[in-house]
């Protein structure tokens, strides 16, 4: 593959598709299939035909939109959305092409959700076909790769990336240059580049929807980090409760291995990397970086205690670079236009943008990218609509079983990894859900903890023990049963978790009870001093759940 | 003063030492005699790092450390002992007493056990924790040996000592969290495995009376570990 040849598909994907007056996108990512999608694109491809408009109209299977919550999306020219699309609305919508739009199923796009957006990882989710690699190509797909690999050295590369602040997207925010010239510097003839995409934290679906959007984005950001920290072999560890994800991540990996992008002497360079797809088991513990090579290596998957860091010793003891999908789906565009039109988006400590996955009681439940330093207020009233059925807000919870639960006080905070970390809760991956008065925090609380319980590895006695103690006396927390002497025993264990835990899962398995406690003290005590729930949740048969 | 490559000077304790950069700290302290607490650790095999008794303040780290896979660095100030160090311990040991039943007075290993003798120089004279009580299994398969979970602390040294003593990998884990366990070869009884040489080193590591020798009643199964050190030794020389 050469610049010329890259063009060249470009050019003739561009030509296709000009040859087309019309194109209809159907979202054909997880949220939208399961409502039936894919009946809808059927439909929509028989209409076509029977009013004889196959040549110039056209029916593409896209990525995500964004509003799942009111999909089936389809959106016409890439100018006019509708939303909940039934397969008997397809006459209507191939008739209104070129003409006024079906009103009756037009979704506005002039409202906050799609307005206060900034797409830089998401820009081809749903306008692409996650299918096709010529897409992606037209879309200036692969060339921040064949820039990188003709024209940059691995060390402009990294500068790039480093003056771009780019950080972790997984979770704990470390800086994606450093970490990169760390592996860089590593001595060792092999190296892995290896992207998590064991996404895991309940309410959180960004890996998934951009793996099944624009796999290839992912594909280059890696191949790009490759060439820059100098590895020759990488692995993608997905959660098998992935299929489609899994699906069209392996198209990908063909089609670019067809057209040269990934194996032996990449573009004519010295270049080579091969790559391959690993299938996590369902253990959210192998999301954490050693559990996750123990897992590739073929081992039970449990972390061991760092360092060595895997930029030091990793896969089989080698160097090994580990960055989340999110991340390294920014790369491509951060060398595309330079680290420094990256680094003017965000906050100062906190660059570019973050997507985010807004879950629970919110009215636009969906998927969002919005630029860091937006305050939690715009996220959840303006793009999210606000909660539903006139309840009043109580909490968002972000950052996943790691995170911690904000209040109302912190709605004007902005978001970025130092202002989440101050009040008590993380950046974590994106999973952002939204709680309304008609939940009980210590039954939130609770929730989490049964899930840090049951996904505690069991190596380290913190964890394995400290979990069920936890859970066992939230437990007697909403049941009535616990005694004020409890409080401190619950505090008690928490510190213990955090400070003598092996590794992140136990270290933060207790922040959502410590967000719980700093700012819902009052439903702990009631339910200890007084037996009451404020929500209505607990009673003496216990929780919701 | 640092001209010798490879060597590092440290404090521990407010003590001076000095010792060889790929020493941890746990060896560093056991050469000078202080002590520090440890369970999964035992030489000749593999550090994990599980069992978080040998956790140690340094100075300028905002994290605690565990003493046996931590190497030791210049200029490093060690605590190995403080009220919290001592809080966080006894709380560790009494987690590892209500996760399944230590009943010392029945035991086996009654007054040759690790637990049971951390718990008394550590002070840990009561326990604040509610007891868990699980339904354990005892598998009394093997002709010569027996392993009962009821006092199994799932430190490892069973697996790693047959793995990378032995070469058998009879004993590995399954399950997760407080659900983990120790399994011989694929969950079938110790009697019925086929990789198992019947040699008994895991009977000999196990801090507990959950692995024993047949035959032994209480308080008599005293272990003997002469044998790790001197096959360590024998195999670094052939080396």
């Amino acid at each position: 593959m050469t610049p010329e040849e890259l063009q060249e598909i470009s050019d003739s994907e561009k030509e296709a598709q000009s040859k087309y007056s019309h194109t209809v996108n159907v979202c054909v990512a997880a949220g939208c299939l399961s409502c039936q999608s894919q009946n809808v694109k059927d439909a929509l491809e028989k209409e076509i035909k029977t009013q004889g408009l196959e040549q110039s109209c056209c029916v593409k299977g896209a990525g995500c939109m964004g509003l799942c919550s009111e999909g089936p999306l389809v959106s016409a020219d890439n100018k006019i959305l509708y939303k909940k699309v039934a397969p008997q609305d397809a006459p209507a919508i191939v008739q209104s092409l070129g003409q006024a739009p079906v009103s009756r199923l037009v979704c506005a796009t002039d409202v906050p959700f799609f307005q206060k957006q900034k797409k830089i990882v998401l820009e081809n989710s749903g306008v692409i076909d996650a299918e096709r690699v010529e897409d992606y190509v037209a879309a200036s797909g692969y060339a921040a790769l064949i820039q990188a690999l003709t024209e940059m050295t691995p060390g402009e590369v990294i500068e790039q990336v480093t003056r771009s602040g780019l950080r972790g997207r997984g979770g704990a925010g470390y800086p994606t240059g450093l970490k990169w010239s760390t592996v860089a510097k590593a001595a060792s003839a092999r190296k892995f580049a290896i992207c998590n995409a064991d996404e895991g934290d309940p309410g959180a679906f960004m890996d998934r929807s951009v793996l099944e959007s624009d796999p290839h984005r992912v594909l280059e950001g890696m191949l790009l980090a490759a060439y820059a920290v100098g590895a020759s072999e990488g692995y993608f560890y997905v959660r098998a409760e992935y299929p489609l994800a899994i699906k069209r991540l392996r198209l990908a990996i063909k089609q670019a291995e067809r057209l040269g992008l990934l194996g032996s002497n990449i573009c004519g360079t010295r270049f080579n990397f091969r790559v391959d797809v690993r299938l996590g088991a369902g253990a959210f513990v192998c999301g954490e970086e050693t559990a996750l090579i123990a897992s590739i290596e073929g081992k039970r998957g449990m972390p061991r205690p760092r360092p060595p860091f895997p930029a030091q010793a990793g896969m089989y003891g080698e160097p090994t670079l580990i960055n989340n999908v999110e991340t390294y789906a920014n790369v491509p565009s951060i060398i595309r236009n330079g680290g420094d039109w990256y680094a003017k988006i965000g906050t100062e400590k906190s660059k570019g943008t973050k997507v985010f996955a807004l879950a629970g009681r919110i009215q636009n439940t969906g998927l969002v990218e919005v630029p860091m330093g937006i305050t939690l207020r715009e996220i959840v009233f303006e793009i999210g609509g606000g909660i539903p059925e006139g309840k009043q807000f109580k909490a968002v919870q972000t950052g996943g079983p790691s995170g911690g639960c904000l209040p109302s006080q912190f709605l004007d905070m902005p978001v970025d990894y130092e202002s989440l970390a101050r009040a008590g809760s993380i950046m974590g991956s994106g999973g952002m859900i939204v709680i309304d008065e008609t939940a009980c925090m210590v039954d939130v609380a609770k929730y989490f903890m049964d899930f840090c319980m049951s996904e505690s590895c069991g190596k380290c006695i913190p964890c394995r023990a400290g979990t069920y103690q936890l859970y066992e006396l939230l437990n007697r927390i909403t049941h009535y049963q616990a005694s004020p002497q409890d409080m401190d025993v619950l505090a008690e264990l928490c510190d213990l978790l955090k400070n003598t835990s092996l590794c992140g899962l136990g270290q933060s398995a207790a922040n959502p009870v410590l967000s719980t406690l700093r700012y819902f003290g009052d439903e702990y005590k009631a339910h200890v001093s007084s037996q009451t729930c404020q929500a209505g949740v607990c009673g003496n048969s216990g929780g919701a759940r | 003063m640092n001209a010798a490559a490879g060597v590092k000077t440290l404090r521990i304790d407010e003590r001076d030492f000095s010792a060889r950069a790929d020493e941890t700290i746990l060896e560093v302290a056991r050469q000078n005699g202080i002590f520090i607490p440890t369970l999964c650790e035992l030489k000749g095999l593999s550090e994990v790092g599980a069992c978080r008794l040998c956790l140690v303040e340094v100075k300028n780290s905002n994290r605690l450390l565990p003493a046996c896979v931590t190497r030791v660095e210049e200029g490093m100030e060690i605590t190995t002992n403080s009220q919290r160090l001592e809080r966080y311990r006894r709380s560790i040991l009494e987690l590892l007493f209500t996760e399944r039943n230590h009943i010392c007075s029945v035991c086996v290993s009654n007054g040759h056990c690790e637990l049971q003798s951390l718990a008394q120089k550590l002070g840990m004279d009561h326990v604040h924790f509610p007891y868990r009580y699980p339904k354990a299994q005892v598998d009394a398969s093997h002709p010569r040996f027996l392993v009962d979970h009821n006092r199994c602390i799932l430190c490892s040294r069973c697996v790693r000592v047959c793995d990378e003593v032995e070469g058998a990998h009879t004993w590995d884990v399954k399950g997760r969290g407080i659900n983990t366990q120790i399994i011989s070869d694929l969950d079938q009884p110790w009697g019925s495995s086929e990789t198992c040489t019947g040699c008994g080193k895991c009977v000999h590591v196990c801090p507990t009376g959950a692995l024993s020798e047949k035959g032994r009643s209480v308080a008599e199964m005293m272990k003997r570990r002469q044998f790790l050190p001197y096959l360590t030794l024998m195999r670094e020389d052939r080396e």
